[in-house]
């Protein structure tokens, strides 16, 4: 590994100083009591539109994607670039189908996605699928955070042996989970604008200076290998890179609002007409993540794998390493320290959110439900932050002790899972005509075809699914969901007469879901 | 006071602009090519990054239409 860079590390720990004074400075930010689980974990539902923006923005955008999408553009070219029809097909989803949600949940004070299902469907069993669901798929969500933290720590020069080679990871985890336990959501929702802020700063001043250096984006792309400037044009009988493509952008969208933190971050809006603004304003990170996928181009044209003070990065980080080794490239050590510190820092404002969500799910929908039904509010506030403690812990325990690759073998099980409950909350915000029990059978195929057909491909997101000779090469997530809908559907009117039921459960009533 | 609730919560006609985006981004034929060239950049990716704010654009007219 390279020498220690001290001026880009100064400014890194300076930083992380700063968000760690904030993180807890926020449990006082339009104070609410924090002994309430809807103020801890919801922020009291108190954000406005702008807030809501960068919380959300933060939320989704994680250390991750800063780190993964540019790798994914480094190694496998074009198809990375799925990740900008992600995003522009995921709004037009968000505004037609969560500013129901956030009114509903508002009028039912309901705190997570669970409480909906239970409210809605009334089968306790249902909402507990789509609370383990959560629970399960935000976990290695949670563990990949701390790989982007683990690469730019890396790429600052720290490095020890054997356990001291993670204390700096376990020390930037131990402040995470002490702000969070202190100030529940506001902590993560104050920091939010601070690493966007940082973000925006980097992604545009690589996406100028950058090119720029490399005598501009003609010269990049030419030193892009034509095979990995485009999609792979299909062969005979099969739609090839095509319906890969189209179906990893659009079955990643679909359950990019089903994960727990994506809903922890609406319900927190203070009005359902934040949540519709939110809709169109939050492209503007999609634009900035298109921008993010090219730096992985640039790190080709710079030809950042083949220098010599770069080969153990890559060696220990694999093509994770192509960002920070381009940035260490490219710009001045302080320079560097600001981009490091929003990359840092933008993994720990996503898993602060999602320790908290899923600490809410827990509480409210496996403790409450099913453990102590009647605990004072304080308990229950209580309970919520030990559990997003232990998550945490978990989360670190797990990247600290087992190989990276499982974490992301993980994280692409967790998105066919997910889905799984898009029909029980996102169909279900739009009607109860489904059969709780039929929705819970839908589920359970769906979660065990997508595995087994995730298992068949060794783990990698597409499968080429046969009809009639044809290939179509597609998202396991999205193939699955439609059969979990069909199953659900056809079940529908076959439980319906064995039940007999005349009127079926719902506490909900049509004139909830909107203004 | 029905029709109002229809009008209010209900569908909106407008919300079909919404689908312009899935189609253009969706069908990789429409732009998997590499020309025209616009300030270097392949037209895949600049044709992709331009209905990024086009998709914004229509989302925000259908917010506007749709709000009372």
């Amino acid at each position: 590994m390279q020498d220690v860079n001290w001026t880009a590390l100064t400014i890194f720990v300076l930083l992380f100083a700063f968000i760690t004074w904030l993180g807890f400075a926020a449990a006082n930010w339009r104070r609410g009591d924090l002994d309430l689980l809807h103020e801890w974990g919801l922020g009291g539902r108190r954000f406005g539109t702008f807030v809501t923006w960068f919380l959300i923005g933060g939320d989704l955008y994680t250390a991750y994607t800063f780190i993964a999408v540019p790798a994914l553009a480094f190694g496998a070219g074009a198809v990375a670039f799925f990740a900008v029809p992600y995003t522009i097909v995921a709004y037009p989803i968000f505004f037609l189908v969560f500013p129901r949600i956030w009114y509903v949940c508002h009028k039912h004070h309901y705190i997570t996605a669970g409480d909906f299902v239970r409210g809605r469907f009334g089968n306790r069993w249902l909402a507990l699928a789509v609370t383990v669901t959560g629970i399960v798929a935000t976990m290695p969500y949670i563990a990949l955070q701390l790989v982007g933290l683990q690469v730019v720590i890396g790429a600052l020069g720290v490095s020890g042996t054997g356990l001291a080679a993670d204390l700096p990871l376990v020390i930037a985890f131990v402040i995470l989970a002490a702000f969070t336990y202190s100030s529940g959501l506001r902590a993560p929702a104050s920091i939010a604008i601070v690493k966007d802020l940082l973000i925006y700063l980097t992604a545009f001043a690589a996406v100028i200076a950058i090119p720029i250096q490399l005598g501009g984006f003609g010269k990049i792309f030419a030193a892009v290998p034509a095979q990995k400037l485009l999609l792979a044009t299909p062969g005979p009988n099969t739609t090839g890179a095509y319906s890969a493509y189209a179906t990893l952008a659009l079955g990643s969208a679909l359950a990019l609002f089903l994960y727990p933190h994506s809903m922890t971050g609406i319900l927190s809006a203070s009005s359902g007409r934040a949540v519709r603004r939110n809709a169109a304003l939050l492209p503007g990170y999609s634009f900035m993540l298109g921008l993010l996928a090219l730096v992985g181009f640039f790190a080709l044209a710079a030809g950042v794998a083949g220098l010599p003070e770069f080969a153990a990065g890559f060696k220990q980080f694999g093509n994770n390493f192509a960002v920070p080794a381009l940035f260490l490239h490219s710009f001045p050590s302080w320079f560097v320290g600001i981009a490091f510190a929003a990359i840092g820092i933008g993994a720990l404002v996503p898993a602060a959110i999602m320790s908290i969500a899923s600490a809410n799910l827990y509480t409210r929908n496996i403790h409450r439900e099913f453990i102590n039904p009647n605990p004072t509010d304080k308990q229950e506030a209580q309970m919520a932050k030990w559990v997003s403690l232990i998550v945490k812990f978990g989360a670190l325990v797990f990247i600290v002790f087992v190989p990276t690759q499982f974490a992301i073998y993980l994280q692409l099980l967790g998105g066919i899972w997910i889905i799984q409950t898009l029909p029980s909350v996102i169909l279900g915000a739009y009607t109860r005509w489904f059969n709780d029990w039929a929705l819970l059978v839908g589920w359970a195929v769906g979660i065990i075809v997508g595995t087994a057909m995730a298992a068949a491909v060794n783990l990698t997101p597409t499968f080429p699914l046969q009809i009639a000779g044809f290939t179509f090469p597609g998202y396991t997530a999205l193939y699955t969901v439609i059969l979990n809908v069909i199953v659900a559907a056809v079940l529908t009117p076959v439980f319906n007469a064995l039940t007999a039921q005349r009127t079926p459960f719902d506490e909900t009533a049509a004139s909830d879901y909107y203004a | 006071m029905l029709e109002a609730g229809k009008k209010r919560g209900g569908w909106s006609w407008w919300y079909l602009l919404l689908l312009i985006q899935f189609v253009a981004v969706l069908w990789p034929p429409f732009f998997n090519r590499t020309e025209p060239h616009w300030v270097g950049m392949p037209f895949f990716y600049w044709y992709q990054l331009l209905w990024v704010i086009i998709g914004a654009v229509l989302t925000a007219i259908v917010y506007f239409v749709t709000e009372q």
